[in-house]
């Protein structure tokens, strides 16, 4: 069963801003151009709900990840203006904003526990507090035991499990993810979608997840919703509701899992005229 | 099971070298006494050491002279180099504006402008110093200039989503991941003041401060004492050696427990 989200109704306003506290994240016709004339990303105008979990979902090029780096303020548009709960600035909105990126991206010089710390030590909490905190990180995604371990010491799973405790260390309003499980083997990626996505449920109406990737069978598993993009010029090309509730290993073999991965990857053909991207 | 004493790195690492040097040395002093080279030309490896026995106490002494202008050059230079490279990273401007005297700085032998730096600084020792300074500042510059800028940008990326200050950046990002580069510096450097030293003592001269290694060399010379000129060549030798080790020591302590280049 699917269902398409309905357009959201045009907000031309580049001055006036109204608070908006169901609407985390706003992207209004945003445009990015590089200077070489590559247009990274086209009119794209996205909304997301606060406690959605919004897989971008598209082929290299498409601008998924430049949308995400907007989104966290690293990145400006061209063109069009972004919206941090009707705020113009993320610091304005008072959102708490963490990323997790391609690779695990952890100081090398500095152990887990540390790492994990980073944004308490930047943010000037006491180091008691800091450090009852980042032990409470580190538990749900199984490192409790690895704190005074350095990042060589530990695998690919391991390091990306250290840098999504250091996203979550400051009980995030938006958690941000570039391809985070990317570089991973299918088993332990599998394994930490499943962790991931009940972290996101325990914390349910107050989390809002944007996760980017290009792997349609991760985007459906984990997502509320999907945003489907497709590259030259980056657009969104659809908008689909994935409303299933239970996310276990059953819905990866459901008929309704099946479906919903034929119709996005039938959309993103249809999208990008047979050429996928490459 | 027991390895084989010769195939234990450790070994090997201290006892090849040893075994090559000692080889060295008796094809030298064999063919010495198989030609009858006379002394004057090519002294014997036991003529040098018995000079090293003998006239041990005053090359020691020139030697800590030459020692005293090395480890204050090689100071000031760690100093100035460090300041100068974090000038250079805080503007593109500054870096531009600045970096290509850097480059003539390390590009004018100090032989051509010792004799000037001799004449305007009136004490000795600090003319000797600021030679072997110049010599030896360039490396620490370029190497910690290069590590201040090669961060990662993820993790930059992380600090600024973060709301990290300048100066958090600085102090938790940018030096940690210069450090192996400075180390690297270093390491170049403390070599190069040792150079720096006893070419400048060389273009001081008898006339000037004296009673360095390089002075003791001349002076060998003049007096064709080659068996001196060689042991003061041992020991210029030996003091490089261990400034170098000395240097790859602290950034083994420093580094190992974090970076590739320092795990055993």
């Amino acid at each position: 069963m699917l269902m398409k989200y309905s357009e959201v109704e045009p907000d031309e306003s580049t001055g006036h801003l109204a608070p908006d506290t169901d609407t985390v994240l706003f992207a209004n016709r945003v445009e990015k151009t590089y200077g070489n004339g590559t247009r990274a990303l086209d009119e794209v105008r996205l909304r997301i709900q606060r406690g959605d979990f919004v897989s971008l979902l598209g082929p290299s090029g498409c601008g998924k990840s430049t949308l995400l780096k907007m989104y966290a303020g690293l990145e400006s548009p061209s063109h069009g203006h972004l919206r941090w709960l009707g705020t113009d600035a993320p610091a304005k909105s008072g959102l708490k904003i963490a990323m997790v990126f391609q690779e695990a991206t952890l100081m090398p010089w500095a152990n887990v526990a540390t790492n994990v710390r980073l944004p308490l030590d930047l943010a000037g909490v006491p180091r008691a507090e800091a450090d009852a905190r980042v032990a409470k990180a580190l538990e749900p995604v199984g490192l409790a035991a690895f704190g005074k371990a350095y990042p060589r010491e530990l695998s690919g799973g391991m390091q990306m499990r250290a840098s999504i405790a250091r996203a979550l260390v400051t009980e995030p309003d938006v958690l941000l993810m570039d391809e985070p499980f990317g570089a991973l083997d299918e088993f332990t990626r599998n394994k930490l979608d499943a962790d991931l996505r009940s972290l996101w449920a325990e914390r349910l109406q107050k989390l809002t997840v944007v996760f980017v990737t290009h792997s349609i069978y991760e985007a459906v598993y984990l997502s509320s919703r999907v945003v489907m993009m497709a590259a030259r010029p980056g657009r969104i090309v659809a908008d689909v509701a994935i409303p299933e509730s239970v996310r276990d290993d059953e819905f990866r073999l459901s008929d309704g899992f099946a479906h919903h991965c034929r119709d996005l990857s039938a959309r993103l053909l249809s999208a990008s005229g047979g050429d996928v991207g490459h | 099971m027991k390895t084989p004493l010769l195939q234990n790195p450790a070994v090997v690492k201290i006892v090849a070298p040893l075994i090559v040097g000692a080889l060295l040395l008796t094809i030298w002093q064999v063919l010495c006494i198989a030609w009858k080279v006379p002394i004057y030309l090519v002294p014997k490896p036991t003529d040098i050491i018995a000079t090293l026995w003998t006239d041990g106490p005053g090359l020691l002494r020139a030697l800590g002279v030459t020692l005293k202008i090395t480890f204050l050059a090689f100071f000031v230079a760690a100093v100035l180099g460090v300041i100068a490279a974090f000038l250079f990273v805080q503007s593109k401007l500054i870096e531009s504006s600045l970096f290509p005297y850097a480059i003539l700085l390390q590009v004018t032998p100090v032989v051509a402008i010792a004799p000037l730096i001799i004449i305007w600084v009136k004490n000795p020792t600090v003319a000797l110093v600021v030679c072997a300074t110049l010599v030896a500042l360039f490396p620490i510059i370029s190497n910690t200039v290069l590590g201040l800028r090669s961060v990662n940008p993820g993790l930059l990326n992380l600090f600024r989503l973060n709301g990290a200050t300048r100066w958090q950046t600085l102090v938790r990002l940018r030096i940690p991941s210069a450090l192996p580069y400075f180390f690297g510096g270093l390491r170049i450097s403390s070599g190069l003041a040792l150079i720096g030293a006893v070419v400048a003592e060389f273009v001081a001269g008898t006339g000037g401060t004296g009673a360095g290694l390089a002075y003791e060399i001349l002076q060998a010379g003049f007096q064709i004492n080659i068996p001196r000129l060689f042991a003061a060549l041992v020991l210029i030798s030996i003091t490089g050696i261990l400034l170098f080790s000395l240097m790859a020591w602290l950034a083994k302590i420093s580094l190992s427990h974090w970076h590739e280049s320092e795990m055993s």
